[in-house]
């Protein structure tokens, strides 16, 4: 195996297109647990931490453009991108411990494609989109197309994700993020649900995007979800119709961390108790 | 398979060292560095025996490869004692008996520095969520909280 | 067994340095990263020691072809099974619990079948990790693939596949004629269950079932071992008793005692995980082969899949009671799951499943039975907080269903000085009643609680065990003090020894050093466990310091011509014996040591002990859980650890053993166990999947040292190790039941099963 780091896109768009098993490396925090169970047996780790622009936060149109490679305790630190999105930073500062939060970032967590991965629901509710580099050229992608499947992504060979870009964000929105675990902490999420909403002067939702994590092949945008808040006052019947939009999206499996049946459950539980910390938050924005 | 040169400042001294691409920082700073107060107890980040600060940032030496450490600064337990004097974390540990067995105390004693560092007045709750990947399974974590609010009130006095 | 000492002698009443919390000489080496463990250590030219591990439940293993990995450059040594002599099925003591030589090589080396996934089938010694890596995958083991059964229910079924053909359960008249996966039948009873059932007024029997939990130590197994071409070998380990790696390597490997130096590294955790042999003859024979040092240490998966937790179990209690409180009849089934060999902790179960009580007629069954699954080894106080868990349980809803106060259910029941235990003794004094009543005079018990909150109480004991120990005392020339002991030292003890020789001498604490001496500088003594080290290594550190006080008497008796029994020693210095046997300035121990060479020569003291009359110590927990109801999760709010630790020798130490076994019984209670697939392997071997408590996990933990003195020991010492792991999981259980209002009698409580539990009730109108 081979390590290196270069410099410039091009040179790491070449590094990741010239040998058959090569895997970029980010925070690193899956990657060498795979290294070291054996999982993963790369010819090359390309590490893009010195890329330019993968570990910077930038203004961009109204929003936050996101280096790949941001880790979650830089994402916390940022003086402005907590307040305009709180359920995103929320989630990239749940993954794993405090010493986690200093290495791990919004790409590894993307394309480490884990279904359970916390930061990728509040992403795909905030609507985010990544930009992808490769031998092809660059490409803008919604979030949750970047999945396909646990472990998988649809990047092809040579081609990396360098940003995230968070969109610039109407009056009296908000989004939140909650994740179902055993303990407090260092758990991988049972559910994990990200909520994104609008609302308008009177405080009827005028848009609302809800994704869940852990209750499929990867983490799902629930267009149905979003539909029975949008329109509403975020009233109870709203919230029932959302339970059960948010229920039914799910088609999780038994495995150690959760059973099917707690899982769909605990989707309706989360989905309700997520859009009603970010209707607050947009309420409280006046 | 070639090995890589790194140089890299370690508690303040510069080092070198050649490594191979598999080898984390922990493989080096133990078997190439004679640095053993990091400890390997899971290699996985999911328990913070590990611990070092690299460029100031909390980070599990596992999760690390050796290759990434060029040119950073990395603080290790070895380096927290400043000569003679301890650090009042480390006095602190003792005087609370905040230690059993001790395997897990190094991890504990350099996150809870970094704690220190960026907050010096943690709530009892920031503590325990801070250091939520620094597992204990000795103590029950009480007497390690404690020493840590009582090192965070006297370094606010003094 | 004997009934346990009443009275003995008293415990001083001025004590200036045991009950102190001052620093521990260890101290400051684990704060500065300088402490050596396990895997600290290296040798010149030293050989990175790997194991090959079945990746089948349970396979027989028709053959091993090493040719491929033997010609691998760098690779120096490898062992299988022909490398071990087979040993015949006898069982021989060790720690709390009896092993089988029959078993315990093929443990650390499969033979005829692979019992358990991770089960060793081959180790390699290589120049580097690497190429041992590599070297394992070229051994080409042939298995044959057999149908495994995992849980005890299920292998204790007529067509469960049979793990030893040759087992046939012990303790059945008459024998089966069939072999089964059941090793052992016992039973422990007293009076008339019939007649004492008949007399109650109200009887509730539950099922319950609990997981098998790992000891957790973060610390992996670890050792370097280093055999000369004499046979000579030195071996650096990691464990609880390097004198029982000695025995057990001795045996394994045929080598003779004296040949075999074990040194006891820092050991980071081990709670009865490290009281048994893995890597260790491993290392000894690749070495042996290599002629060189050789380091083995295991991974985290490792530790999980081929180290023994404790077992998980099936259970069936019943109690009666009379109106008034009394319990009159009780009755306990037990069955233990072992692993994949014989000798699961289920009779400390048996024996301590009622202990508590005074109860009349009562019996106990347990069962012993082997699946594909590591073989357990002892989790702190091994067996008790399984079998006292359901008990406690069952106690708990007798108080509901008898309107009455649950610490008070139990005083009226308690066991104290001369109730007799159903496993045999009288009790003397002991601590339960104290640690009951000091439980209901506590703040934390009339708290008010909030919503979906409930409070929860149980009571725990543990034997406690006394056995061999030695201690040498050295004076130096200037006074200071070396003390030598041979309990490896897990949480404190050090600092214990040094408080009571410095009682013993009156001297400074400060002036004396304790040190683990390796196998060939102190005598047998038996392992760091049982609870067993401030008691037995203590009471022979007392007696050492004794013999050392003896000789510093006789050397001022020679100083001052004087006999010897005309001179006494008090805080520190020989005195004449009052007015009539002379009338000298006192000596200070540093003024006689400084004259030791003119007076006789060096002066150490020794002792060679086996303990006896180890004091049993009961504890009783409190704590308030909330329940999220949507959910099932289980937040613990607030505990409070009540114990009798009989004399604390360092009470931060002694908390520090309340708190560590409460925060382990959360995990136990809540979220630990071991998950199996379909396939008979281990899903959740890592601390990601093992969920063991965190920070944020637990509340403070408030502790209550109680303190009846053990007659037996000079300072009235009771071990306090273990009792703290017995009553969390009921009280949790306990205090869960009244937050939700039905009960769940499966550990762990984990959410879905608590959630599920509060659907059943409310679908039931609840």
């Amino acid at each position: 195996m081979r390590y290196e780091a270069p410099e410039t896109i091009d040179a790491a768009v070449a590094l990741l297109g010239s040998v058959g098993r090569a895997r970029p490396l980010a925070g690193g925090t899956d990657l060498l647990v795979q290294l070291r169970a054996g999982i993963v047996e790369p010819d090359l780790i390309v590490d893009l931490k010195k890329l330019p622009g993968l570990r910077t936060i930038a203004k961009e149109k109204g929003g936050f453009r996101i280096g790949a490679a941001v880790t979650g305790a830089e994402l916390r630190e940022h003086p402005d991108l907590r307040k305009v999105w709180p359920g995103v930073v929320e989630a990239a500062n749940l993954i794993g411990s405090t010493q986690i939060q200093g290495r791990a970032s919004l790409g590894g967590n993307l394309c480490n494609a884990s279904p359970a991965a916390d930061s990728v629901p509040a992403l795909i509710a905030a609507g985010a989109t990544v930009t992808i580099i490769g031998p092809g050229g660059q490409r803008e992608l919604a979030v949750e197309a970047v999945a396909s499947g646990p472990g998988k992504t649809i990047l092809a060979k040579g081609e990396f994700v360098t940003s995230i870009f968070l969109p610039a964000r109407p009056p009296r929105s908000a989004d939140a993020y909650l994740r179902f675990i055993p303990r407090t902490e260092m758990d991988i999420a049972v559910v994990g649900c990200g909520v994104s909403l609008t609302l308008d002067q009177s405080g009827t939702c005028t848009a609302a995007r809800v994704a869940l994590g852990a209750v499929a092949e990867r983490a799902l945008l629930v267009a149905e979800a979003g539909a029975a808040l949008i329109g509403s006052k975020l009233d109870a019947a709203a919230f029932e119709k959302l339970i059960a939009a948010a229920r039914k999206a799910c088609r999780p499996i038994d495995d150690k961390r959760g059973t099917k049946v707690f899982r769909i459950d605990i989707a309706g539980v989360l989905a309700q108790r997520t859009a009603t910390i970010a209707a607050e938050r947009a309420r409280g924005q006046k | 398979m070639s090995k890589r040169h790194v140089s890299a400042v370690v508690n303040g001294d510069p080092v070198e060292f050649l490594c191979t691409p598999e080898q984390t920082l922990l493989d080096v700073l133990r078997d190439d560095l004679d640095l053993t107060g990091s400890k390997e107890c899971c290699s996985s980040g999911d328990c913070g025996a590990c611990s070092v600060i690299l460029d100031g940032r909390l980070v599990c030496s596992c999760l690390v490869l050796s290759a990434e450490a060029e040119g950073k600064r990395i603080e290790t337990i070895e380096g927290m004692a400043k000569g003679e004097e301890l650090h009042p974390l480390q006095r602190r540990f003792l005087e609370h008996a905040a230690l059993q067995c001790g395997i897990c105390t190094p991890g504990i004693l350099i996150a809870a520095k970094a704690l220190l560092e960026r907050e010096p007045d943690p709530s009892e709750t920031e503590v325990r969520f801070w250091l939520a990947g620094n597992l204990c399974r000795c103590t029950g974590y009480d007497k390690i909280v404690r020493a840590v609010l009582d090192t965070a009130a006297e370094m606010r006095r003094s | 067994m004997n009934d346990i000492p009443l009275a003995g002698t008293a415990p001083k009443a001025e004590l200036k340095w045991v009950g102190t919390r001052g620093p521990r000489p260890d101290g400051l080496d684990k704060v500065t990263g300088r402490a050596r463990y396990g895997a600290d250590f290296r040798l010149p030219g030293m050989l990175v020691g790997r194991v090959l591990r079945s990746p089948h439940a349970h396979a027989r293993i028709r053959g091993i072809d090493i040719s491929k990995a033997a010609a691998l450059p760098g690779v120096k040594a490898i062992v299988t099974r022909d490398d071990f002599r087979d040993m015949p099925s006898e069982f021989v003591p060790a720690g709390e619990m009896m092993v089988n030589y029959r078993d315990i090589v093929r443990n650390v080396m499969a033979r005829e079948k692979a019992l358990y996934e991770g089960h060793p089938v081959a180790a390699v010694a290589a120049t580097s990790a690497s190429i041992a890596r590599e070297a394992l995958s070229l051994i080409k083991v042939d298995y044959e693939v057999l149908p495994h059964v995992i849980d005890a229910a299920e292998a204790m079924r007529a067509d469960a596949p049979l793990l030893d053909e040759t087992m046939i359960t012990a303790g059945v008249d008459p024998a089966p004629t069939k072999p089964s996966n059941v090793a052992k039948r016992m039973e422990f009873s007293t009076g008339d269950l019939k007649a004492g059932f008949a007399q109650a007024d109200f009887v509730i029997e539950r099922s319950f079932a609990t997981k098998p939990v790992h000891q957790g130590y973060l610390e992996p197994h670890a050792c370097l071992a280093s055999v000369n071409e004499a046979g000579q070998a030195e071996l650096w380990c990691t464990t609880q008793g390097h004198f029982v790696v000695r025995t057990h390597c001795a045996k394994l490997l045929d080598m003779e005692m004296s040949q075999i130096r074990v040194i006891a590294t820092e050991i980071g955790g081990g709670f009865g995980g490290k009281t048994v042999v893995y890597l260790e003859p491993l290392a000894l024979a690749l070495s042996s082969k290599s002629k060189r040092p050789v380091k083995m240490v295991m991974t985290r998966e490792e530790v999980f899949l081929s180290t023994g937790p404790t077992s998980g179990a099936h259970m069936k209690v019943k109690i009666g009671v009379r109106k008034d409180g009394k319990i009159t009849a009780a009755e306990a089934e037990l069955i233990y799951e072992a692993g994949a060999f014989q000798g699961s902790p289920v009779g400390p179960g048996c024996m301590c499943a009622f202990a508590p009580y005074e109860i009349e007629n009562a019996r106990v069954i347990g069962y012993d039975v082997i699946s594909n699954r590591p073989k357990v080894a002892a989790y702190r106080a091994p067996g008790a907080p399984i079998s006292e868990y359901a008990v406690e349980c069952v106690i708990d809803e007798l108080a509901q269903k008898l309107g009455l106060d649950p610490v008070e259910f139990r005083l009226k029941n308690g066991a104290k000085a001369g109730t007799r235990a159903l496993y045999g003794p009288k009790f003397g004094p002991i601590g339960l009643v104290a640690t009951l009543e000091a439980a209901k005079n506590h703040p934390h018990y009339s708290a008010p609680l909030g919503p979906n909150q409930g409070r929860g109480v149980a009571s725990g004991f543990w034997f406690n065990i006394g056995g061999e120990s030695c201690a040498s005392l050295h004076i130096n020339e200037d006074g200071s003090v070396t003390l030598m002991i041979g309990t490896p030292d897990i949480g404190g003890s050090r600092a214990s020894m040094a408080l009571m020789a410095a009682e013993t001498l009156g001297i400074d604490v400060a002036h004396v050093r304790t040190l683990i001496a390796d196998t060939d500088s102190i005598g047998y003594t038996f392992l760091t466990g049982g609870s067993r080290a401030t008691f037995a290594t203590g009471m022979a550190t007392v007696d050492a310091a004794k013999a050392a006080i003896r000789q510093l008497c006789a050397r001022a008796a020679k100083i001052w011509e004087i006999s010897e029994d005309a001179v006494v020693w008090e805080d520190g210095h020989a005195k004449p014996a009052g007015q009539n046997a002379a009338t000298f300035p006192p000596m200070s121990l540093a003024e006689l040591a400084g004259k030791a060479g003119k007076t006789g020569g060096p002066i150490s003291g020794h002792a060679e002990i086996n303990a006896q009359g180890a004091g049993p110590s009961f504890g009783t927990h409190i704590v308030d859980v909330e329940v999220d109801k949507e959910t099932g999760r289980v937040d613990i709010k607030r505990y409070t650890v009540i114990q009798d630790a009989g004399k604390a020798v360092h009470p931060g130490y002694v908390e520090g053993q309340f708190q560590g076994g409460a925060a382990q019984g959360v995990g136990w209670a809540l979220n630990e166990e071991y998950v199996y697939g379909a396939d008979g392997k281990l899903q959740n071997a890592g601390f990601l999947d093992y969920r063991m408590p965190v920070t944020s996990d637990l509340p403070m933990i408030d502790t209550v040292i109680v303190e009846i003195p053990n007659p037996a020991h000079p300072f009235g010492v009771r071990g306090v190790g273990e009792t703290p792991i017995v009553p969390p999981m009921a009280a949790i259980a306990n205090a869960i039941s009244r937050a939700i209002g039905t009960r769940l009698c499966e550990l762990p409580m984990s959410p879905p099963k608590v959630l599920k539990a509060m659907q059943a009730h409310k679908a039931n109108g609840g």
